[in-house]
């Protein structure tokens, strides 16, 4: 790029304000924060959330299985990345299969973009990828509310290319703005497997009214070889037309943004103690509301984007209560009065005590584990 | 495109009200609050919606 040109888009930076504030709009884009796992293999029969927070794999249909980590590789300036590994090959695809890596972001997240107004203004979505071989992928822009989308081309090389795609700005006809709520709005999804459903058609020039035909032309399958593999980190989506450099944030500020939609509150494998013992997991202070029931209140240390579903192991001693009674253990817990900010966790499985006694309530297996989700 | 699947549901009692709804969601058993916001409790109103019916409470 020439110096003219260096300082035409440094204009145009400023010009849009993207120096400003935080840019990013995307959470865990380094794919820093791991609280459900680092690894888990056999992925492809169903969808979901399975290792970097905040990052859910669309699966749909397809024999294809995969192995997804947080891999420490990355280009300069990134510590880690997620890695998809093809550890069952699919080639004989039907048409309703897919395998999409998305981020879904909340309506009132996106406001700044101003989208489906006049004066809505572009957004620049960059990424780091490296691959096993060249491959032809697909980044794509979701509208949730107003079933819209935008998708374009991207090559992967077997070493890190960063892609810089900006997309234009969609005014529409003025009426279809995101929604300003905790829902889901826009979707930011990489296309890496399609089947007819969604290769049948042609990839659009800019936004257009969803057509599934559309979205996935002309991109390669992942699933074409146990040989495959996709690697990336860096992923950054922003108002404007360029493509800035990534933001970085502490992984502590990662983490609390991740803690709104999830939080592993006792991550398996971490309780390694039981009662007595120092490698037992403090949950906090808890009580019996009456003899078969101890009960602990929880507040958030984040808000979280809704009341919360608990994902709860359930197994002979994985909790006890430490009281002057003596050591209860118990199997499990339920849900009380949840809501954003707080909640009741009561257990009934195998309690016995006083009732009014209180104690430290503790994590007391390596099996035990206390999740919660709040995802979009 | 697919999304959830919830293949059973029951209500959780505590205090004689309904607490929470525990559900087998894409093969995880789940407690889920009767928020409307939580993706969870979406997915079992659409499953009721489909003609299913939340068992109730032990």
């Amino acid at each position: 790029m020439t110096k003219a040109a260096e300082l035409a888009k440094m204009g145009e930076v400023l010009t849009n304000g993207q120096i400003g504030g935080r840019r990013n709009i995307v959470i865990n884009g380094a794919m820093q924060v791991a609280q459900r796992s680092t690894s888990v293999t056999g992925i492809g029969a169903s969808s979901g959330y399975f290792t970097l927070d905040r990052w859910y794999l669309e699966a749909g249909t397809t024999a294809g299985r995969l192995t997804m980590t947080q891999t420490a590789d990355g280009p300069i300036g990134f510590a880690n990345c997620m890695k998809l590994d093809c550890t069952t090959a699919d080639t004989s695809i039907a048409a309703g299969e897919l395998l999409v890596l998305q981020q879904h972001i909340e309506g009132q997240d996106v406001q700044a973009i101003g989208k489906g107004v006049t004066g809505a203004k572009q957004i620049t979505l960059s990424f780091y990828v490296k691959a096993n071989a060249a491959f032809t992928f697909n980044a794509e822009i979701q509208d949730q509310d107003n079933g819209r989308t935008n998708a374009k081309s991207f090559a992967t090389t077997t070493d890190w290319v960063r892609h810089e795609i900006t997309f234009e700005a969609d005014a529409d006809d003025g009426s279809s703005p995101f929604d300003d709520d905790n829902a889901k709005s826009l979707s930011v999804n990489f296309w890496l497997h399609g089947g007819s459903t969604f290769t049948s058609g042609t990839l659009a020039s800019g936004w257009e009214n969803t057509t599934n035909a559309n979205r996935a032309d002309g991109i390669s399958s992942f699933y074409s070889s146990t040989d495959n593999n996709f690697f990336i980190t860096g992923v950054q989506l922003e108002v404007g037309s360029v493509a800035t450099p990534f933001e970085h944030r502490s992984y502590g500020e990662e983490l609390q943004l991740c803690r709104r939609y999830f939080w592993a509150m006792v991550p398996v494998g971490e309780a390694t103690g039981a009662a007595g013992d120092a490698g037992q997991y403090v949950m906090g202070s808890g009580y019996y509301l009456g003899t078969g029931q101890v009960e602990l209140p929880l507040v958030f240390n984040q808000e979280m984007r809704a009341a919360p579903t608990l994902e709860v192991s359930s197994g002979t001693n994985h909790f006890v209560i430490e009281a002057a009674g003596g050591n209860d253990y118990f199997n499990t817990w339920a849900i009380f009065a949840a809501k954003k900010q707080s909640a009741l966790l009561y257990g009934t499985s195998n309690v016995s005590g006083t009732a009014g006694q209180s104690g430290r309530v503790v994590a007391s297996s390596t099996s035990s584990y206390v999740y919660w989700s709040a995802e979009l | 495109m697919m999304d959830k699947t919830v293949t059973s549901a029951q209500y959780e009692q505590n205090q004689g009200q309904n607490a929470c709804v525990k559900a087998v969601i894409d093969g995880k058993t789940l407690l889920v609050p009767m928020d409307n916001d939580n993706t969870d409790y979406q997915a079992i109103l659409e499953w009721v919606a489909d003609g299913n019916t939340i068992e109730e409470a032990d």
